[in-house]
């Protein structure tokens, strides 16, 4: 173990011992119990970031610095694939350029989900391969980026794939840094750096990731937990089309256990609807039924479920065939009438047509079928089947259950028992939002994406991850609670500087002894594993974009239990918009803000008459201060006018090795 | 759910124009609709099928069932319009030839 380690564990111990020893005090002795509505909140928010420092110490206490990585074995294939929907043709085309010069021997590609014919033009003039959707995806679900990359996996054959996003311009050696780690049979994933160049040293918009895509990321590489982040990562096909097989039939069998589940319900529901002329409807629904029953005893007896839903489907062509038979039969004795009818009329001719065996087939195939009238029973006859005919492929090796498919599609791979690497250095420059309200959008598509994983596929239940992992996952879940948290630590100082109501029983020495070593050795630990890197400007932000938390908590909830819309956009990467700054986007902020301000004052003429104490306004206003210190960040981003390409900023570690 | 429109015009030819789906579930009133007109005396009838979407075998039967009645009581059932899916489905069971579909409502019993 380095020294650095050493120590890091070191201070991770301490944290936990002291954080433990502040909070349980907290509640066993010091909760002001007569303002319970004030009090309780700020102990469960305390509880909340105790363990949000518990995760990030646990995260830390295997912080694994890669270092040179192994070199990149000859005669691997590469697919590189570069996803756009509706960026600038002349934006993708850059990057396209730079993956085309990548050293390592590849095939570039093109992935365009918005099927543009000057995108294709473009591409094609400089030899670069250009995908688009297949006709497969017609009225079916897209998927955005996830359904953008499973329909060009299904058209390349590389082992591995380079995904890059269509603004993140590669260096040349990212293939020869990153194959070597492949060497790994077990390892599926590499995933490095975003970075971006268009942000200057003060980082306004908190763009760079200096702390994630460093410790935080090498933490959980310690743990076999490395995530994905959707671009600037090579993946093994391999890995990919295992999940999405196994995802496959496990999805089919969900599927047909759950239909057969609610089929008498189906059933029951469709004959109420039925006219007084459906005879005949009605006898096919109880021919339904019955081999519904027939199809669940077969399973419960252990037949193999791909068996019973190919004899089930067989016998229900079979009730196709009759439906129609009857029907054509009925027809044929009323061709016959007329046939008489024109005999006796003595028109020549017309009356010959009769039914031939083909056209009862034909009638009753599919498409034509009269079950097809039935809807609801028609989609149960459908679930109960191998081929997926709600997708429009039915291997989906990434993971379509949330709008930020990468951190799914790894816990998934993490399931199946493959390994992942951060590897810590540059290898793509990128272009990150330059305004606002482009970057708050951006914000809220992430975290509501890991909440709908959160929501969809919780971490913490996932049998198959060792506990590490799931912990690994669920803290970065944990991290975005943090919005609710932010209204807890604003309101308290703001209700004792106005009300002089104490959340907690006194602000004693023994308060103090145990908080004040807790936050000390807390910001400690950032600074070491920092290691130099910026994090002020995360911490704030953690707390500023509490309004953004909140509202992906709340849209996911709704997206994935009330199943409404989520509202996604897509992030457009363009420069700023020329209108003045978007006060309007940060109004929770700014209300904050004036609150906290407002209650400054309150609280000086409440000392000034007597009646707040001295040491309880001061330590309020301090208080104060330091959430004004966090919420500033908000104010320079609304005033800030985009990238001024004179300041660029040095690329940081390593990624100058070249 | 299909939604049937009747009217007859000035010179006795009632036009029924179903809408949506001609299928299983819908051809019970298509029937009744027939019966009713012819039983009615409207023995000259044209089906409008230039908004039906889908036509299985129960409403192609419903339909011949109509041309049955419509005979036996001297007058004629014709069809006008059918879109592509539809016309696929007469081709198909050979029944553009009973059912010779017309280009246009107004002058299906022209000739």
């Amino acid at each position: 173990m380095t020294r650095r380690l050493l120590l890091i564990r070191l201070v991770v111990l301490l944290t936990a011992l002291l954080g433990t020893n502040y909070v349980v005090w907290r509640w066993l002795f010091s909760v002001n119990w007569s303002a319970w509505w004030l009090a309780v909140p700020l102990v469960v928010a305390e509880t909340y970031s105790l363990i949000d420092s518990l995760l990030f110490g646990l995260t830390m206490w295997r912080l694994k610095d890669r270092g040179e990585p192994p070199p990149a074995p000859p005669d691997r294939t590469v697919d590189v694939f570069i996803a756009t929907y509706n960026e600038p043709v002349d934006m993708v085309m850059t990057t396209a350029r730079a993956a085309l010069a990548i050293t390592y021997p590849h095939e570039t590609w093109i992935l365009d989900d918005g099927n543009r014919p000057e995108m294709r033009a473009a591409a094609e003039a400089e030899g670069i391969g250009w995908i688009t959707r297949s006709a497969d995806w017609t009225n079916m679900p897209r998927h955005a980026k996830a359904g953008n990359l499973n329909n060009a996996l299904l058209s390349t054959e590389g082992e591995f794939l380079l995904i890059l996003d269509a603004d993140q311009v590669p260096l040349p050696e990212i293939l020869d840094r990153t194959l070597g780690y492949f060497e790994d049979e077990q390892m599926a994933l590499v995933q490095t750096p975003q970075w971006f160049v268009n942000v200057p040293e003060s980082d306004p918009l908190g763009s760079q990731a200096p702390l994630f895509y460093g410790p935080i990321q090498q933490g959980k590489d310690g743990w076999n937990a490395a995530f994905f982040c959707g671009s600037n990562a090579v993946i093994r096909r391999e890995a990919l089309m295992q999940l999405g097989v196994s995802r496959y039939a496990g999805e089919v069998e969900v599927g047909v256990h759950r239909a057969l589940r609610t089929a008498g319900t189906v059933i029951e529901r469709a004959r109420k609807q039925l006219g007084p002329g459906d005879e005949g409807v009605v006898r096919a629904l109880d021919q339904i039924q019955y081999d519904i029953g027939r199809a669940r005893r077969e399973l419960a007896r252990g037949v193999a479920l791909f068996d019973v839903t190919y004899r089930f489907q067989q016998r229900i062509a079979v009730i196709r065939r009759e439906l129609v038979e009857a029907d054509l039969t009925a027809l044929q004795a009323d061709l016959a009438v007329i046939r008489e009818l024109e005999a006796i009329a003595g028109e020549p001719g017309e009356g010959l047509a009769t039914l031939s065996p083909v056209a009862l087939e034909q009638m009753a195939h599919r498409d034509w079928s009269p079950l097809g009238a039935v809807e609801t029973v028609q989609a149960l006859v459908d679930a109960v089947d191998v081929s997926r005919s709600d997708e429009a492929q039915p291997i989906m090796p990434l993971a379509t259950i949330s709008v930020t498919e990468d951190m799914a599609t790894c816990m998934r791979l993490h399931g199946l028992g493959w390994r992942s690497a951060y590897h810590d250095e540059v290898l793509a420059h990128g272009l990150a939002p330059e305004d606002l309200s482009t970057m708050l959008t951006q914000r809220l598509r992430w975290a509501q994406g890991t909440v709908q994983v959160m929501f969809r596929e919780n971490p913490l239940v996932q049998r198959r991850l060792t506990w590490a992992q799931r912990l690994m996952y669920f803290g970065t879940m944990w991290s975005y609670l943090s919005g609710f948290a932010a209204i807890v630590y604003i309101g308290a100082p703001v209700v004792y500087l106005t009300l002089g109501i104490l959340p907690v029983q006194a602000l004693s020495t023994d308060f103090f002894l145990r908080l004040v070593p807790f936050l000390i050795v807390n910001q400690l630990l950032f600074f070491i594993v920092a290691a130099g890197r910026p994090t002020w400007r995360g911490q704030q932000y953690s707390l500023a974009l509490f309004p953004v938390w909140i509202k992906a908590f709340t849209s996911a909830f709704g997206n994935v239990f009330l199943r409404r819309d989520l509202d996604f956009a897509v992030t457009q990467k363009t420069g700023a918009s020329d209108e003045g700054p978007r006060w309007d986007l940060i109004k929770p902020q700014l209300i904050a803000m004036g609150a906290l301000v407002l209650a400054v004052g309150v609280g000086l003429v409440r000392l000034a008459v007597g009646q707040a104490t001295p040491f309880g306004t001061l330590f309020n206003i301090v208080w104060v201060l330091f959430d004004l210190a966090i919420f500033s960040v908000i104010i320079r981003a609304a005033l800030y006018r985009g990238f001024d390409p004179g300041v660029s900023p040095e690329t940081p570690h390593g990624g100058a090795t070249t | 759910m299909i939604e049937i429109d009747v009217h007859r015009r000035p010179d006795g030819v009632a036009v029924v124009v179903p809408k949506g789906r001609l299928n299983m579930v819908a051809a019970w009133q298509m029937k009744e609709i027939l019966a009713l007109l012819v039983s009615e005396g409207s023995a000259r009838i044209v089906v409008d099928l230039e908004q039906t979407t889908f036509l299985d075998s129960s409403g192609l039967g419903a339909l011949i069932g109509g041309l049955k009645s419509a005979r036996q009581a001297g007058g004629d059932l014709r069809i006008a319009r059918p879109t592509a899916e539809v016309m696929t489905v007469f081709q198909l069971t050979n029944m553009d030839k009973v059912l010779r579909p017309r280009d246009d409502v107004d002058s299906a019993f022209d000739v």
